[in-house]
């Protein structure tokens, strides 16, 4: 049963993550791509749970522990230079209100 | 239960998260949700009670150390990256943190086979062995289309004999590996054989898969893998039935073939075209017309740019490497100074990444309102005086519209040929990053300015400067 609902759950996400993206201006392509790309770096929690309470043995330590690396290299690599993207666009737009309020 | 609450709170900031991504206005907000999302799930999993459990005084067993040791490693390596790296070189960041990504689902899922060898429970061995499957596809497509955009390889489109039957076969050994170890019955030691050459071989066809993709195509691809390591990240979840893994994963995995499907479209190409056609590698029919371009001195070029009424930049990854964009926006200042109407032609897929010019255009502080989108500039293309190019090369090539042999014919292009005086910035003689001639290069109203961009835009700008 549990298997079902699994199952259901991951089709549900799928047309969700369809309906998400519509209509995006090209030059937020990057960033959302570069800030989605940081998401997927959730497997981050499955290597956790690995590492902390299933591993076995010192290989399945090792493995799950460079999974953990690699996985925080994704998502605080992912987030951050997503922001500095996105930072560089909102800089801009903040002077444009200093300007128009002077 | 707690804990299931705080993966379903987590989801929601995810969702917020990229519906936000999508909009200018909201887009920095929908990134920190989303990692604020992120950082809920992580603090949930570590909260779990099967991982409370694992809190021992004796060091070398406390599962808390080993993961709060590894996240701190990750996280220093990932900060140091993502603030080192110029604004040029984060395209290929983006694909190397991406590949990272599949890595992590493949290493986790392996581990997993390591408790599990017998692979006795269905729905995780099927899990197990998909996740092996995607995530190393993702991790070495990754790493080379890494190689490709920072030109540490080749990023011409390789072909060889027979690829399409070859990557067919390894794919089909590939599902064969994953469906011996899914199969009860089987011995072990044939079981961990299978595995390893799952691996192996969906490593290899990450490389294969890639490699006949030309380096203009690269942004396309990287989209196309990081719905990968969505789904890689999603079947891991089924592995450890934890719920939050597999929607974050799922919905990176849908909409990541969404973007890719736009990218497409901006392009005027198919995903099966773009993935098996080995765009670049085929040569036009025409040979040019043998022509050589004529080239124009900075002193020269000034005096034309002097008596322009409006002038257009098309900006392209020429640019981005000679990091010109500051002495774009000074040229664009002094020529604003001469009564002259400026603007910015950039055209969806200009640069190594869509949206890259527009990234870096931000950065030198240039007003929103000069950049124009294609659409918008091609009507008004054949009322500009002067059309500077700077280093942008196929996606001004007249070829894709009127050379039905050429391999990007059929691609929106930015007219610049129909400006009145055309300049193009160039390195040198060489041909576009996709190895296809240019035949706006030999055109009558098109001067070259060879030598660096950024030299040869701080020049002209100095020009009107000692007026």
């Amino acid at each position: 049963m549990e298997i079902i609902l699994l199952v259901f759950i991951f089709v549900i996400a799928a047309f969700l993550g369809v309906e998400l993206i519509s209509k995006v201006p090209s030059q937020l392509h990057t960033p959302l791509m570069s800030g989605t790309n940081a998401i997927s770096g959730i497997t981050i929690v499955g290597a956790l749970a690995i590492c902390a309470i299933q591993a076995t043995g010192t290989l399945g330590m090792i493995l799950s522990f460079l999974a953990i690396v690699f996985a925080a290299i994704n998502v605080v690599g992912g987030y951050l230079i997503t922001d500095r993207m996105l930072g560089m666009f909102t800089a801009k737009n903040d002077k444009k209100k200093e300007g128009k309020e002077s | 239960m707690i804990i299931n609450l705080a993966y379903i709170v987590a989801c929601v900031f995810f969702i917020l998260g990229i519906k936000k991504l999508g909009k200018v206005k909201t887009a920095r907000q929908g990134n920190f949700l989303s990692a604020l999302g992120m950082l809920i799930a992580v603090i949930a999993v570590f909260c779990e009670k099967e991982v409370l459990g694992t809190w021992t005084t004796d060091w070398y067993q406390n599962g808390y150390l080993w993961c709060g040791l590894a996240i701190a490693v990750g996280s220093v390596i990932g900060i140091v990256w993502a603030k080192k790296v110029k604004m040029t070189g984060m395209p290929e960041l983006v694909a190397l943190f991406n590949g990272f990504g599949g890595l992590a689902s493949l290493l986790l899922a392996f581990s997993e086979f390591l408790k599990n060898p017998t692979g006795e429970e269905l729905v995780t061995s099927t899990a197990t062995g998909l996740t092996i499957l995607i995530g190393a596809i993702t991790f070495t497509g990754s790493v080379l289309a890494w190689g490709k955009l920072s030109e540490k390889i080749t990023g011409r489109a390789i072909l060889f004999k027979g690829q399409k039957a070859i990557n067919l076969f390894l794919l089909l050994v590939a599902v064969a590996g994953a469906a011996i170890y899914v199969i009860p019955g089987i011995d072990e030691g044939t079981k961990l054989i299978a595995v390893l050459a799952l691996t192996a071989i969906a490593l290899i066809l990450g490389i294969t898969v890639v490699l006949p993709i030309g380096g203009g195509d690269m942004p396309v691809v990287i989209s196309l893998l990081n719905s990968f390591s969505g789904l890689a990240a999603s079947m891991a979840g089924f592995i450890i039935s934890n719920t939050v893994l597999i929607v974050a994963g799922c919905l990176v995995g849908a909409s990541g073939v969404v973007l890719t499907l736009i990218m497409c479209k901006a392009m005027n190409r198919s995903i099966g075209n773009l993935l098996f056609s080995g765009f670049g590698a085929t040569s036009s029919s025409k040979k040019g017309t043998g022509e050589e371009p004529k080239a124009i001195a900075v002193e020269d070029a000034y005096l034309i740019l002097e008596a322009a009424a409006s002038v257009v930049f098309i900006p392209g990854y020429g640019m981005a490497v000679a990091q010109a964009q500051h002495a774009v926006k000074e040229l664009a200042a002094r020529l604003e100074e001469n009564g002259a109407e400026v603007s910015f032609a950039v055209h969806p897929v200009a640069g190594r990444m869509p949206g890259h010019m527009n990234v870096l255009l931000a950065e030198a502080d240039i007003p929103y309102e000069q950049l124009k989108t294609m659409e918008e500039v091609n009507p008004t293309m054949p009322t500009q005086d002067v059309a500077i190019v700077v280093g942008a090369n196929d996606v001004v090539n007249p070829a894709a519209e009127t050379d039905t042999t050429s391999p990007i014919y059929g691609m929106p292009i930015i007219k610049a040929h129909e400006a009145k005086t055309v300049f193009v910035l160039k390195r040198g003689k060489g041909k576009g990053f996709s190895g296809i001639e240019n035949e706006l290069f030999t055109m009558k109203n098109n001067l070259m300015i060879y030598g660096d961009a950024k030299a040869t835009i701080t020049a002209l700008a100095s020009e009107f400067g000692s007026e």
